[in-house]
């Protein structure tokens, strides 16, 4: 065969994609289990050799991970402001201080992964509501140093006022900083990440209450972790249902979020989501359920991170995702 | 807020070459919206695939004046195409397929015809890299076209994710975003770009978009009267998901064959929505908490 019919060449790409990962991905479909969304007929797209035509990302494991613990440390630093307000204060000082360790963490991932580290600085050369990045970069600037401020203020038990402004403040742009990065993901090409961005937000946020909640039914007694149920039970039924609208409304671009390595980060998530949240219902006041709860939510928060970050490489490396929209799109016009 | 990284929109007015004011048509003076008051006319490329005989003098000129490192070097099967890509380290690519006869339009005695096309930074009025830069690294220049400084990249790589066309890449040697820069440095000095110079059957022309855009109309008229019926201008839309491409291409078969998108749309399109989304998401956050604070004893 020749080129421009979508037929992958054998040992044609010295780039991204290899053969074995097309294969084992978006290539396969059977009767069997999911591939019963086959929308798209096989090879009913042109290519060239197949290769992609947009870029996968240059980011590296770094983001997906910023994905959880950023989404961790907002989620954390609300429901921690919560639980201060309401005399939980166990509660709130784990909350603040997984929050502060958290978005530290971020930090590093952060810069680590950019090409030119010493020059992370740049980003506050300008701000520019065009790009997710730069508004991300000044809601970190904002919220960084309530929420280390909020974390000593309660460690050190001095300046209870300043501690509670900081509280209140991180608490407030907590949010900002677990919803913002599902828009980063869908300001792209990447077509798993770009068709999503109606659901994305959501999605990311119920998976950082989940994450949060999880976090402080980890670290504190049981019988104290009450609100932490509460919170993660929410965002886990936040996510689901995020997740289900996505895959429903996606149509082809949901084939990504289910096939391949992606697939597999998504559906052990889905378990240890359900998993964990049997756990902490039925048990999560006893003193090992506590904490197995905990680990397991926090886990399949960090997971489903991991997924959506595969899907949207999975999507921008077979052409077909790109294609094919496009194409019906033409036709339609 | 913003310096010259095109997101400000100073509407001005626009001079053309003998100095005379006129209005640019909707959406085609990116200089303008970017805040150049007095600015050069919108250069771009028109690559004519229908003459190109695939020689790589582009790929080699664009090399030699940029001083992008070599790559390029293998052997991919993929007909005479080694290059694979536009990256940080290729900026003018040239494809190459090959196809049965179909249509009467083949020109070889075998029953294949031969494509080839050049491919090159679309130079976009909407131009997604640009946009989603977080440093100002990326910005419009005096031309119309789309750069990014060096000095100020610091290898975030969004630019990469957002290009709706593959083009841009960051090179692992420094760590910095890459693509062509319409030889920005010629072109100020009444110079052509490197690869339209070394082009020898001028399939690469440079030169004011709206002639560039002019002629391609007429080429493509002259081949359709001439009965290839398959040829098409790809990217000299203003109407089009980009609001037209700075670089405009004549194609013999459909945009995919050549690797490049059928409807390319730039991806802030949809930024908007995506922010209000993103703003429910934290305020259901936040009544998230305050449910699981309010309600019960602990």
């Amino acid at each position: 065969m020749t080129a421009g019919h979508g037929q992958p060449n054998p040992g044609s790409s010295p780039g991204s994609s290899s053969p074995d990962a097309r294969g084992r991905g978006a290539r396969r479909r059977g009767s069997a289990g999911r591939g019963e969304k086959q929308l798209v007929p096989e090879a009913e797209f042109r290519s060239y050799y197949g290769r992609p035509v947009v870029k996968e990302t240059v980011w590296g494991p770094d983001i997906p991970s910023y994905l959880f613990l950023g989404g961790l440390a907002g989620a954390s630093s609300t429901l921690a402001a919560g639980a201060h307000l309401t005399r939980h204060p166990e509660l709130a000082r784990a909350l603040k201080c997984g929050a502060a360790g958290a978005i530290s963490l971020s930090m590093i991932a952060l810069v680590h992964d950019l090409g030119r580290r010493t020059r992370f600085v740049n980003m506050l050369r300008v701000l520019k509501v065009t790009s997710p990045m730069s508004i991300g970069t000044w809601i970190l600037s904002g919220y960084t140093p309530l929420a280390l401020a909020a974390a000593a203020a309660t460690v050190t038990r001095r300046l209870p006022r300043a501690g509670l402004a900081a509280t209140i403040g991180a608490a407030l742009l907590g949010p900002a900083v677990a919803a913002y990065t599902a828009v980063l993901l869908g300001d792209t090409a990447a077509p798993a990440w770009h068709e999503a961005h109606r659901e994305l937000p959501f999605l990311f946020a119920g998976s950082a209450a989940t994450a949060a909640g999880g976090l402080g039914m980890l670290a504190v007694r049981p019988g104290r972790a009450g609100q932490a149920i509460r919170f993660a039970v929410l965002g886990a039924a936040g996510e689901i249902a995020a997740k289900s609208l996505l895959l429903g409304r996606l149509g082809p671009a949901a084939e990504p979020y289910q096939t391949g390595r992606a697939g597999q980060l998504m559906d052990i998530s889905e378990v240890l989501t359900a998993a964990g949240l049997a756990v902490a219902v039925l048990a999560g006041r006893t003193r090992i359920g506590a904490p197995l709860a905990g680990l397991t939510l926090m886990a399949a928060s960090a997971l489903t991170r991991f997924g959506v970050f595969e899907a949207g490489r999975a999507s921008a490396r077979d052409p077909k995702y790109t294609v094919v929209p496009q194409r019906e799109r033409l036709q339609d016009r | 807020m913003t310096d010259a990284s095109g997101t400000s929109s100073g509407k001005t007015k626009w001079l053309n070459e003998t100095g005379t004011a006129v209005l640019p048509a909707a959406g085609l003076d990116p200089a303008a919206e970017a805040g150049y008051s007095d600015h050069p006319p919108r250069m771009g490329f028109f690559t004519d695939t229908s003459v190109c005989i695939g020689c790589k003098a582009c790929e080699v000129a664009c090399k030699e004046w940029n001083s992008v490192p070599e790559d390029g070097l293998l052997l991919t099967g993929m007909s005479y195409d080694n290059t694979a890509d536009l990256s940080a380290t290729t900026w003018r690519h040239v494809a190459f397929i090959e196809q049965p006869r179909s249509d009467g339009n083949g020109d070889g005695a075998d029953g294949l015809r031969w494509l080839m096309a050049s491919n090159v930074c679309k130079h976009c009025t909407r131009a997604g890299c640009l946009d989603v830069c977080p440093t100002g690294a990326l910005m419009r220049t005096e031309f119309g076209t789309v750069v990014v400084q060096d000095d100020i990249c610091n290898g975030c790589g969004y630019c990469v994710s957002a290009c709706p066309f593959g083009v841009i890449g960051r090179s692992e040697t420094d760590g910095g975003a890459h693509k062509c820069t319409l030889c920005y440095d010629r072109i100020g000095d009444g110079l052509m770009p490197a690869c339209a110079k070394a082009c020898p059957t001028e399939s690469i022309q440079f030169g004011p978009l709206d002639e560039l855009r002019e002629r391609a109309h007429q080429r493509v008229a002259g081949l359709h009267a001439a009965g290839q019926s398959q040829a098409r201008l790809y990217g000299a839309d203003p109407a089009d998901g980009i609001g037209g491409a700075g670089s405009i291409f004549l194609l013999l078969d459909e945009p995919e064959v050549y690797g490049l998108p059928p409807d390319p749309v730039v991806t802030t399109h949809d930024l908007p929505r995506m922010w209000r989304h993103a703003a429910a998401a934290a305020v259901g956050l936040v009544g998230a908490a305050l449910a699981a604070c309010a309600g019960g004893r602990k």
